[in-house]
């Protein structure tokens, strides 16, 4: 009778000696992204085929699975768009900002109703995880429609001087780590301030484009207002060096950012660049640590670390090295990296076997240059491209790894003695578009912000993103601002400023 | 050792050793940032339990449940009906766990010891002027004998939060260490009523003082202050009681009580359990939920994943 007792026991509580919680797979569902086998151009409102019988892959970065066949545009196709655009500058210029306000609001209500496809399928063709594209990309791409939806009647207010006018054409060309943010970034103000866009996805990362292009044909949006052409790099500066684009905005590298720049010298184009960074997130010994850590978690593996604003230099105060160390390790074992579409994954895939072996390369480097490499435990999937979380410490400032942009998720630890030394250290970059601080001390904070040479500063948080936030660069990180009323200014002409 | 605390502290004794020490090692633990904490606290949230791991989970959230009932108008039949329910959840399924705990006023602990007898389940009684605290340190401690007296497992203090809160630390730690004597061998929890600490550095610091006055378990709340336990509140003090563990290397529980009503909010609390504390946490002489109405779900919610549909909530007996 006992024995049956202590049986029954054994078996109705919980294994308690050993627990471990192996949450299941809880995937969001892949079916709710429709994924068609190829893709046109968008132009003049309508998918078309490009001039060319040019096309190209995108594939599934998590699986290296073919997703779907893309039109390469060529000059004729980019002409085309541009000619649209034109076109529909004058009645769309035209319109009262009250008009133009309407098809933003209703763009945002719709990107906001088709959340969930629009994240899954990110997830799909990007790579990063259903999380993210869920609670952050999706979510803050209808914040920033929404926000310039309520700028576009009231222009005249925003300290541009009386009656700015919009410039006309823009031709924009975005990356890939946040395919539909940044192509919300830049078409939102455009058209609020009455522009019309021809605009490039990222060659590996189109999808989220084409979807948004059914948008502009479900939102009625006038033809020509919104064109979106695929393709690569040649794309791209077809775009950039068009006779009748009027205004360039470009997201990408720096080397192309510098290119761009030298090629619109002269022209009388209107330039707007943000470019890579490498920022400092400085930890002070009184930091409250264990946000801190959160912190840098969330300021270099977010995305994968391909965030331009990633906080990829890590600079404690050495009396707490050790400390912040150690609890960012055993905070890193418990990120879980997988497929990118699981509710639970932390760490998607890597973008491109391109980006990869830039990635793997760097990390190389920094181990041959005396840096200590870190990982968690982690098992990568067999196929598609993975890299895990790194932590390199006893870092040298000149190490390649600290100096140069890695865009992915490696982190370099640094150490500074003084204030001063963590500012000199921090802004001992060509880059200057973000940083962060982590003080517990409201005059450390302020002393640290007037002095960092980074367009924003995080003041005991990291990488959080908000429309009415201007965003953008110093130095080699670029020009020009995008959110808030600054990034109004891109877009429009300024009598009263231009003189 | 691994690195816990800024600076040189090694072991509490120092920390401890007088009022002004005490002063200097609380407010020397590196803040909360508010909006950071509750940020992790609510991605954290997002985690989603699935399947098996789901119904391991609830099971689990079974097993830590103190059944809890602290009211005026209780009576011995209320108390043995509470009891029966905690060693027996569902009467028709004998895989379902017993519940860790019930948990009484001091004046009904020999009624529940009865009622529970040898099954394992444990009995708990609030004590210490609960749930205000405000009363003579001899009262307290004669309440907690009074408790372990009648045969109470373990005992439920509260803190005097208006000599926490007046910075009188060390008059709050010699009052945790004293009742802790007088447990004897009965497991304390140290009460912290969160809900009137106000800040999370608070909770930080409360957490440490009653970690080392002795307490086995740091706990939320009495539930009978709102707000009583929250995800944030709770992910502070597992912090605490992780941080605890690798500079002592004593392992000590923590117990969100209060407004813990649907399985789904406790699901969440385990996750935080599981990624912040660790999972050497998963235990019932770790983690623990006080709650009334929360069995109810879990074992509706358990239902449901074994048989796929939800029944009826009355085929669940109300307490």
């Amino acid at each position: 009778m006992s024995q049956t007792e202590t049986e029954t026991e054994t078996e109705t509580v919980p294994d308690v000696a050993t627990p471990t919680w192996e949450y299941d797979p809880a995937p969001e569902a892949r079916e709710l992204a429709h994924i068609r086998s190829s893709y046109g151009l968008f132009i003049d409102g309508e998918f078309v085929d490009p001039a060319g019988d040019g096309s190209f892959a995108t594939i599934d970065p998590s699986t290296e699975r073919h997703l779907a066949e893309v039109a390469l545009a060529g000059g004729e196709d980019v002409d085309r768009a541009v000619a649209a655009a034109r076109k529909a500058f004058g009645p769309w210029s035209a319109a009262s900002g009250r008009d133009r306000g309407r098809y933003l609001f209703r763009l945002a209500r719709l990107l906001a109703e088709r959340a969930r496809e629009f994240a899954v399928l990110e997830s799909i063709d990007n790579g990063k995880p259903i999380r993210e594209t869920r609670d952050i990309d999706v979510p803050t791409a209808a914040a920033h429609l929404f926000y310039h939806a309520g700028w576009a009647d009231k222009l005249d207010w925003a300290g541009l001087g009386p009656q700015p006018r919009p410039l006309g054409v823009a031709g924009q060309v975005i990356p890939w780590n946040f395919p539909l943010l940044m192509l919300i970034w830049k078409i939102a103000p455009a058209l609020a301030c009455g522009n019309t866009v021809v605009i490039k996805p990222a060659e590996t990362t189109p999808l989220s484009a084409m979807l948004f292009a059914e948008l502009c044909q479900q939102a009625e949006l006038p033809p020509g207002v919104v064109n979106i052409v695929t393709g690569a790099g040649e794309t791209g500066a077809a775009i950039v060096s068009h006779g009748d684009v009027d205004k360039v905005a470009f997201t990408g590298s720096t080397a192309v950012g510098k290119a761009i720049q030298r090629e619109l010298a002269g022209s009388g184009k209107r330039l707007t660049l943000e470019l890579g960074g490498k920022a400092a997130n400085v930890v002070f010994d009184d930091a409250p640590i264990d946000q801190a850590v959160e912190g840098i978690v969330d300021g270099i593996f977010f995305n994968q670390g391909h965030v331009c604003c990633a906080g990829s230099r890590l600079l404690v105060q050495e009396n707490v090295h050790d400390l912040v160390v150690d609890k960012l390790k055993r905070r890193l074992e418990t990120l879980r990296l997988g497929d990118p579409l699981d509710k639970n994954t932390d760490i998607g895939a890597i973008n491109s076997a391109e980006q990869l072996e830039r990635i793997t390369s760097l990390v190389d480097i920094g181990e041959a240059e005396g840096g200590e490499r870190w990982s968690p435990a982690c098992e990568l999937p067999s196929s598609g491209f993975w890299f895990a979380p790194t932590v390199f410490t006893g870092v040298g400032a000149s190490s390649r790894i600290a100096v140069e942009e890695i865009f992915g998720p490696v982190l370099s630890v640094l150490t500074f003695r003084t204030p001063e030394e963590a500012v000199a250290k921090a802004n001992n970059t060509p880059y200057g578009l973000s940083a962060g601080v982590w003080t517990e001390k409201g005059s450390r904070m302020f002393w640290m912000a007037d002095r960092l040479e980074a367009g924003v500063v995080w003041a005991n948080t990291f990488n959080r993103l908000d429309p009415t936030s201007p965003f953008g660069g110093y130095k080699e990180s670029g020009f020009g601002r995008e959110g808030g009323r600054h990034g109004l200014a891109a877009y429009l002409a300024a009598p009263a400023l231009e003189g | 050792m691994s690195l816990v605390l800024p600076g040189d502290v090694t072991d509490l004794t120092d920390a401890t050793a007088s009022d002004s020490a005490l002063q200097r090692f609380l407010h020397g633990l590196p803040g909360v940032d508010q909006v950071g904490a509750e940020k992790r606290a609510a991605t954290l949230a997002t985690r989603s339990i699935k399947r098996g791991s789901k119904r391991w989970a609830l099971d689990l959230a079974i097993s830590m449940v103190d059944l809890t009932t602290l009211e005026g108008a209780d009576t011995p039949g209320r108390i043995r009906s509470l009891c029966a329910k905690a060693v027996r959840p569902d009467p028709s399924d004998p895989q379902v766990p017993s519940a860790a705990a019930v948990c009484v006023y001091p004046d009904l602990v020999g009624t529940a010891v009865e009622a529970v007898g040898g099954s394992g389940v444990q009995v708990a009684s609030v004590a210490t002027a609960f749930p205000s605290g405000r009363s003579s340190l001899d009262i307290k401690l004669a309440d907690t004998r009074d408790a372990v007296a009648a045969g109470a497992d373990e005992i439920d203090m509260v803190i005097d939060r208006g000599a926490f809160l007046t910075g009188r630390y060390g008059q709050v730690l010699e009052e945790i260490v004293a009742v802790k004597e007088a447990c004897g061998d009965a497991h304390l929890k140290v009460i912290l009523e969160t809900g009137e600490l106000a800040t999370y550095d608070n909770v930080r610091r409360a957490s440490w003082l009653a970690l080392a006055g002795g307490g086995d378990f740091v706990k939320t709340s009495t539930g009978k202050v709102s707000p009583a336990s929250t995800l944030p509140v709770t992910l502070v003090m597992l912090e605490a009681v992780r941080d605890f563990a690798q500079l002592t290397g004593e392992i000590r529980g923590v117990k969100s009580a209060g407004g813990i009503r649907t399985a789904k909010d406790a699901l969440r609390y385990l996750v935080l359990v599981n990624e912040v504390a660790g999972p050497e946490w998963l235990r019932p002489d770790r983690y623990r939920f006080g709650a009334s109405s929360l069995l109810n779900d879990l074992l509706l919610q358990r239902t449901k994943q074994l048989t796929g549909v939800y029944a009826d909530p009355d085929r669940v007996t109300i307490d």
